[in-house]
């Protein structure tokens, strides 16, 4: 026998990893200009920035006029954006119509919102579950309330009135905090032993992802009334409201089979054979698995049906979007960069909280991850 | 003594607390018969297990033991034949199949704990939810069971962080949370590697000692020859022998029991 193997006759310490390359050059040199590819793509990208950059900047801050500005400074010639603008309407792009007299009511519903939402929202924060009964009871109760009006002596004020950001939230948040919930029972009635029940949410579903958002929205807004008995109307931001719910709702329900479909079967069987009841497996062991497996796509769905608000001046609401392109045709700003300025603003707005939701949602995958992925 | 069949433990089993019942009916399997579709899995399975014994399933895969012993909590559906737990007959009955579970405990080879929840709610998720236990009761409780399995220190932990041997235990002490007067046990070591085989078997020995029913699909013969009442052996769909351990292992009847013998006591 050859002496081929080296055998240890004692365990080895265990030593510290070895150092990494650290500093500035060997970072560069890591990352931008580890081939010559990649040195390529470096040279690109800096000669990009450079081309873009400074026009950017002399458009959105360099040339432009700042709040408070007037209109015949957004007129000179090469102006850049025009604030003045946006902060001269910025009441209309969040109340739209709403009667100025009024708008402590919109700002106490969005103060409340905040301060309901962030602690709800916030892992660390103490009473969750009061906290969730203010926010998904009592809240959209006080809401209407104060929004409409027409009680409590508050002068009332028809939905008509109301637009802008204002009616883009409440189309949101509501399409968002019960298209969650309907598309988890969609999806458990898709998978459900019970002929009836599978058929009806399977017909649901099929039939709401098939159809486009905007005739969802125009059925619901020329159809529905002609369905209705004579005289009895539901109003237009309800059915906006409901039109955009019902449509996500669908998609979130294959989202939601999606995550369901990623559990074993043991975990159900382990549930039931501690006796658990049907609802209680599904409460307690599968949807917070199956939920957590698809944040992303529950969070996608979310972004989506919150730029999707938009579409619902189609059925004459005026929400940001729809707010911002009525005022851009405003005489009194007319100016080269007026319409420009809107839509940035409008874009920078959707952004901000969609952009929001895309973190939180990274932030809670990180939180939830228990570590069971070995 | 044969390798496949030694001791799983060097002491001597405690056999004060086991004894089998003449009276106490624990599972009564009549004239069983199950299909996966056109696939007849289980054929004309009779069998009366009594309180307090403890019944070693073995056969070679395909058999239908595990699919015997889940069609005892109702996991499968029998098609044909009658199935009484503790004097309960299994339909289609839902409230009658919990009532089942909450007296049969189940141990899977996959462990199935539930991974989002720490050992301590995997243990008092169904005594609180199902028995209505209160909480503090619960964790009481839960830490007796853990204790008894002895991993009291990774009550806070989640499943993922433990070895598999641990997750089988935990497994075991969640099934007797529910305070079960049957526990199943669906080959629980098959999936362990084999340095973790034996501190599971330490664990179901114990049960034993304490007097508890059992029905275990195994292959640790060894498990079979020191715990259990009865070995039963199945093939096809059937049971084709069943006897005493010292006499099922020496004087094994039918051939294709003492082929599958010959194959695993090497």
């Amino acid at each position: 026998m050859t002496d081929t193997a080296f055998v240890r006759s004692e365990i080895l310490p265990s030593q510290p990893a070895p150092r990494r390359e650290s500093g500035l050059v060997a970072w560069l040199r890591k990352n931008l200009f580890a081939t010559a590819s990649d040195t390529i793509l470096t040279i690109l990208g800096v000669l990009f920035i450079f081309w873009a950059l400074p026009p950017l900047y002399g458009f959105v801050i360099g040339n432009a006029v700042p709040p408070g500005g007037t209109v015949e400074q957004c007129r000179v010639e090469n102006v850049g954006a025009c604030w003045a603008y946006i902060a001269s309407e910025i009441e209309f792009f969040v109340y739209g119509f709403y009667p100025m007299a009024e708008y402590w009511r919109p700002n106490t519903v969005f103060a409340m919102l905040v301060l309901l939402i962030v602690p709800l929202l916030w892992p660390k924060a103490p009473f969750k579950r009061t906290n969730a009964v203010l926010f998904f009871l009592v809240f959209p109760v006080i809401s209407v309330i104060l929004l409409s009006g027409g009680m409590f002596g508050l002068r009332f004020v028809p939905t008509e009135q109301w637009g802008g950001l204002l009616v883009t939230l409440i189309i949101s948040i509501v399409g968002i905090c019960l298209s969650l919930p309907i598309g988890i029972l969609l999806a458990l009635g898709r998978q459900s032993k019970l002929p009836v029940i599978k058929t009806l949410c399977i017909g649901f579903i099929e039939l709401i992802r098939a159809v486009p958002l905007i005739t969802i929205l125009f059925m619901a807004s020329i159809m529905l009334p002609l369905f209705m008995p004579q005289g009895t109307t539901v109003d237009k931001l309800l059915r906006a409201v409901v039109g955009v719910t019902l449509f996500a709702s669908a998609y979130m329900a294959e989202v939601v089979r999606g995550g369901l479909q990623a559990i074993p079967r043991g975990q159900y069987e382990a549930g039931a054979s501690l006796g658990l009841g049907y609802w209680q497996r599904m409460y307690f062991i599968i949807l917070p698995q199956a939920l957590k497996h698809v944040i992303p796509g529950i969070v996608n769905n979310f972004i989506s049906l919150f730029k999707d608000t938009s579409l619902v001046y189609i059925v004459g609401m005026k929400d940001l979007l729809e707010a911002v392109k009525t005022k851009n045709d405003a005489i009194e700003w007319a100016s080269p960069t007026q319409s420009v300025t809107g839509y940035l603003f409008a874009a920078m707005v959707y952004w901000v909280f969609c952009f929001s939701m895309s973190r939180y949602s990274l932030n809670m995958e990180r939180r939830l991850d228990t570590g069971h992925k070995r | 003594m044969s390798q496949g069949s030694e001791a799983v433990v060097d002491r001597n089993i405690d056999r004060q607390q086991m004894h089998v019942s003449t009276t106490d009916v624990a599972i009564d399997i009549v004239g069983l018969h199950k299909w996966f579709g056109d696939f007849h899995v289980l054929r004309d399975i009779n069998l009366r297990v009594m309180g307090g014994e403890r019944i070693v399933i073995a056969g070679p895969s395909g058999s239908g033991k595990s699919t015997l012993i889940r069609c005892i909590n109702r996991l499968e559906e029998h098609q044909k034949g009658n199935l009484f737990v503790n004097g309960t007959e299994l339909t289609s009955d839902l409230k009658r199949i919990d009532e089942v579970r909450r007296e049969v405990g189940m141990v899977f080879q996959h462990f199935n704990l539930f991974p989002h929840l720490t050992i301590m709610q995997n243990l008092t998720l169904a005594p609180i939810w199902v028995r209505g236990v209160p909480k503090a009761q619960a964790e009481e409780a839960a830490m007796m069971y853990l204790e008894r399995v002895k991993i009291p220190e990774q009550a806070q932990k989640y499943p993922g962080q433990l070895s598999g041997g641990q997750q089988q235990r935990v497994a075991i002490a969640r099934s007797l949370c529910m305070n079960p007067k049957i526990m199943l046990f669906d080959e629980p070591t098959s999936a362990l590697d084999p340095e973790m085989v034996k501190e599971v078997l330490e664990v179901m020995i114990s049960l034993a000692e304490s007097g508890m029913t059992m029905i275990c699909v195994t292959h640790e013969m060894g498990f079979a020859r020191q715990v259990a009442n009865r070995v039963i052996f199945m093939d096809q769909g059937q049971i084709i022998e069943q006897n005493e351990p010292d006499e099922f292992f020496s004087h094994p009847q039918h051939e294709r029991t003492k082929l599958f013998l010959s194959q695993i006591l090497h």
